[in-house]
């Protein structure tokens, strides 16, 4: 065998695990920016139309339907909590400033019971324009939600311009959401 | 006797161990039943991510089997059946993903090692030297005291 393949065949490995570990670097890193989650759905509705649905109200708030949210005619969030979801207790006060921001917030409890929800929003602040209840969770899986709270960016037209599944955080409203909504204004 | 005979019937009668835990939720077609179970076992569970639909204990997962049996009895196909899922999920609830550009990679790579093994074989029969030469007449009969002896 002459040299050229002999080092060619000590290099490629060495070649191949510099490529592979570039590659789980720049993985690992963008998992702990929070820029990339392996476990995370990628929503359909990205661009297309709201959803259309009809919900009873969480009292005392009247229910509402997709309509309803595409007749204000205004960038609105929807977001789905639960009063046993933990995530959902550390969004509030996200969701309390971005409604002082002036952003309307729709509620959607999943599967969750009135008495809790009611419980829930006394004691986290009730951030939201009506609440709605979505207790077999249909509506919520039209939506394509895989869990709560999942907060979606609905433009003047009844366009899906954003989802976050997770908690809000005053980082994210700061970063994704507010030059988001500053643009669908 | 008549015990082992009845411990038997009862391994025969268990039902697979599935998420399925409440038997109301079973259809009572037999046909319809099988096909709703089958579907279920080709969608990801949205929340356990490496178990199907019909595996799952998740609340989700749960109301999915619902909606496929739903489907199901008011006369969806199976492919129906998906693409409403995949309506809603996108591709990633199919635990077999469909083959198109971002999937090349994926089904290819068997044709891909195929070929990368044929080649490096074919390479290496090329590279074998030559067979050696044929013996000599010298070395014929030497070889020929050798096994005698």
């Amino acid at each position: 065998m002459t040299a050229l393949p002999r080092r060619a065949l000590l290099l490629a490995p060495l070649g191949a695990a510099a490529i592979g570990g570039t590659g789980f670097w720049l993985l690992l890193n963008r998992m702990s920016e929070g820029s990339y989650d392996p476990h995370g759905v990628p929503s359909m509705l990205i661009g297309k139309p709201l959803p259309t649905f009809s919900l009873p109200g969480q009292p005392p708030s009247q229910g509402f339907s997709s309509a309803d949210i595409v007749a204000a005619r205004r960038p609105t969030l929807i977001n789905f909590f639960a009063s046993w979801c933990i995530p959902c207790v550390q969004e509030a006060p996200a969701l309390v400033l971005l409604k002082r921001q002036g952003t309307p917030i729709w509620g959607i409890a999943y599967k969750d019971k009135s008495d809790a929800t009611a419980e829930f929003l006394q004691q986290n602040g009730d951030p939201y324009t009506r609440i709605a209840r979505d207790e077999p969770g249909n509506t919520a899986i039209d939506f394509g939600l895989y869990g709560v709270p999942e907060s979606y960016v609905i433009d003047k037209s009844g366009i899906v311009r954003w989802r976050w599944a997770g908690g809000l955080s005053e980082d994210i409203l700061h970063q994704s959401l507010a030059p988001l909504l500053q643009s669908l204004a | 006797m008549k015990r082992t005979a009845v411990v038997l019937l009862c391994t025969l009668l268990a039902a697979p161990a599935f998420a399925v835990s409440d038997p109301t939720e079973l259809l009572p077609d037999r046909t319809q039943e099988q096909r709703a179970e089958a579907l279920g076992h080709q969608l990801r569970c949205l929340v356990c991510q490496n178990e199907s639909v019909e595996e799952s204990n998740a609340d989700l997962a749960r109301d999915l089997r619902r909606i496929i049996r739903q489907r199901v009895v008011t006369g969806d196909s199976d492919q129906q059946v998906i693409d409403w899922m995949v309506a809603r999920y996108g591709n990633f609830i199919r635990l077999r993903p469909p083959f198109n550009a971002i999937t090349l990679g994926l089904w290819g790579a068997p044709a891909i090692a195929l070929l990368a093994g044929v080649a490096a074989a074919l390479i290496a029969a090329r590279r074998r030297p030559s067979a050696p030469a044929p013996l000599t007449d010298a070395e014929r009969r030497r070889l020929a005291d050798l096994l005698k002896s």
